[in-house]
């Protein structure tokens, strides 16, 4: 009889050392992905902080472009993949008029404007590896919540999958084709 | 496939480092056989020796190497695009950004120094910074950032003073053989032993010192599929590795105690070489054959 409580007690015991691993794991992987996220915000914001100059510029050059990239930056987004919507469409802006600008000699040789166009390129690769770094984190946390018996546990933690940080899979199959 | 590498990788160096220990194991055992009434001070003396100098490497290797090649701070307001490649590959990686320097050079190399991710160093040549483009530029800086990551500078110390610790107790006891007491048991087996024995101590600094050369040979291939793995793009790698090693700029102040450092063998010389048990780089050929097989 005692060894029967004893066996019960183990394996009790052991069930709850691997629930609370699990529970760890979980909250380590969400918290990974918060701050890949806060990674990807904070180049977003620093974007958004240096488009102005940009406009101020380059306005006299390219007036439709910049007016067009005004336009786009006041869009509020809420979700994840909307805010990636949001970003391409910047991107497609800001490459546009720093390509306009190869046209316009004065406007090149510029001091402010050379090195906003260093200041921003070198943003937009700090969003795109922020990206990466973060649809990585988020593919580590889908995979692991939805692999048994890890899914039984996070759907009773009501843990669901994590949104990539991307347009759409069109977009995607797109850009590997460019490539 | 780019993870299976880096494990294969990285299984390898475990089996290097562990025939390492090993080999040092049986060194000291050799000692204690046939000269156990001094083992113990030369173990000491051994020891003492190899720890001042870990310490020292530990803290002070990245100034030193620093100093060595004289290097200087890479500042924002002069290498702003060299500044946030690096910071751009970091956010890709999550890791802390190395400090950068760049050396006055018109060679084409670059290293990483440094005891662990907070406290690490990447230096590249101006030579370099001027004629690669800048997917050239992020595959190098990559591949130093995973040096960084992957604590092949830790590594590096440990096998150096791994290998300094039986140069040093090896020179000991082959001085101190000819003072050395006359052997008391003149037994065959006895004998054999320590005829063995002192042949396995004479020659061990050479396999100390092969073992050292195969482990940073084992680390670059790793650290070539780390970089891609962070840049997602092999070309730029590769494409730099060729211009690294079609250059025939020689690094004024490239020496043979910290070439197992660069990315590529500062030493022109040996760089056209073939993979031998003396290299302490791949050739470039072989690399490159390895980042084309990824993905």
């Amino acid at each position: 009889m005692q060894e029967i409580i004893l066996g019960i007690i183990i394996v009790v015991a052991l069930i709850a050392i691997i629930l609370i691993i699990m529970y760890n794991r979980f909250i380590q992987l969400n918290i990974r992905c918060n701050n890949a996220w806060s990674g990807i915000d904070n180049q977003l914001k620093r974007r958004n902080d240096l488009i102005p100059n940009l406009v101020n510029v380059t306005k006299g050059y390219a007036k439709y472009e910049t007016e067009t990239l005004e336009k786009v930056i006041e869009q509020r987004s809420g979700s994840i993949t909307e805010i990636a919507k949001q970003n391409e469409e910047i991107s497609k802006n800001v490459s546009k008029i720093l390509a306009l600008a190869e046209s316009y000699p004065d406007l090149k040789a510029n001091q402010v404007f050379m090195n906003l166009q260093i200041e921003l390129t070198g943003t937009e690769d700090k969003i795109a590896y922020a990206r990466q770094f973060y649809n990585d984190c988020v593919q580590h946390f889908n995979t692991t919540i939805m692999m048994f018996p890890n899914n039984i546990f996070a759907n009773m933690l009501k843990y669901k999958e994590r949104e990539y940080f991307k347009v759409s899979d069109e977009d995607k199959e797109n850009v590997s084709v460019k490539l | 496939m780019i993870l299976r590498d880096v494990r294969k990788n990285k299984r390898k160096t475990f089996f290097i480092v562990s025939l390492f220990f090993l080999f040092v194991t049986l060194f000291v055992y050799f000692l204690s056989v046939l000269f156990f009434d001094n083992v113990m001070i030369a173990v000491i003396f051994g020891l003492t020796v190899s720890i001042l100098v870990s310490y020292n490497a530990y803290y002070y290797s990245d100034k030193i190497v620093l100093r060595l090649n004289k290097a200087r701070v890479a500042t924002k307001e002069e290498f702003l695009q060299l500044n946030y490649i690096l910071e751009g590959l970091c956010i890709a990686a999550n890791s802390p950004v190395p400090k950068l320097y760049v050396m006055e050079d018109t060679a084409l190399n670059a290293f990483a120094t440094g005891r662990n991710p907070e406290n690490a160093v990447i230096c590249i040549t101006t030579g370099l910074l001027n004629k690669l483009d800048k997917n050239e530029l992020e595959g190098v800086i990559a591949h130093e950032l995973a040096h960084i990551r992957n604590y092949d500078i830790l590594l590096q110390t440990i096998v150096i003073v791994m290998v300094g610790f039986v140069v040093i107790l090896s020179d000991a006891v082959t001085r101190s053989m000819f003072y050395g007491k006359s052997s008391d048991d003149d037994n065959k087996a006895g004998a054999i032993i320590a005829i063995i024995g002192i042949i396995f101590i004479i020659l061990s600094p050479i396999f100390a010192e092969l073992m050292k050369l195969a482990i940073s040979r084992n680390r670059e291939y790793l650290a070539d599929a780390k970089a891609v793995e962070l840049t997602r793009n092999k070309d730029g790698l590769i494409n730099a590795l060729r211009k690294l090693t079609d250059d025939t700029e020689v690094l004024e102040q490239a020496n043979k105690s910290s070439s197992s450092l660069f990315i590529v063998n500062p030493l022109v010389k040996e760089r056209k070489k073939k993979n031998s048990l003396w290299s302490t780089h791949p050739t470039i050929d072989s690399r490159i054959e390895r980042l084309q097989n990824i993905q």
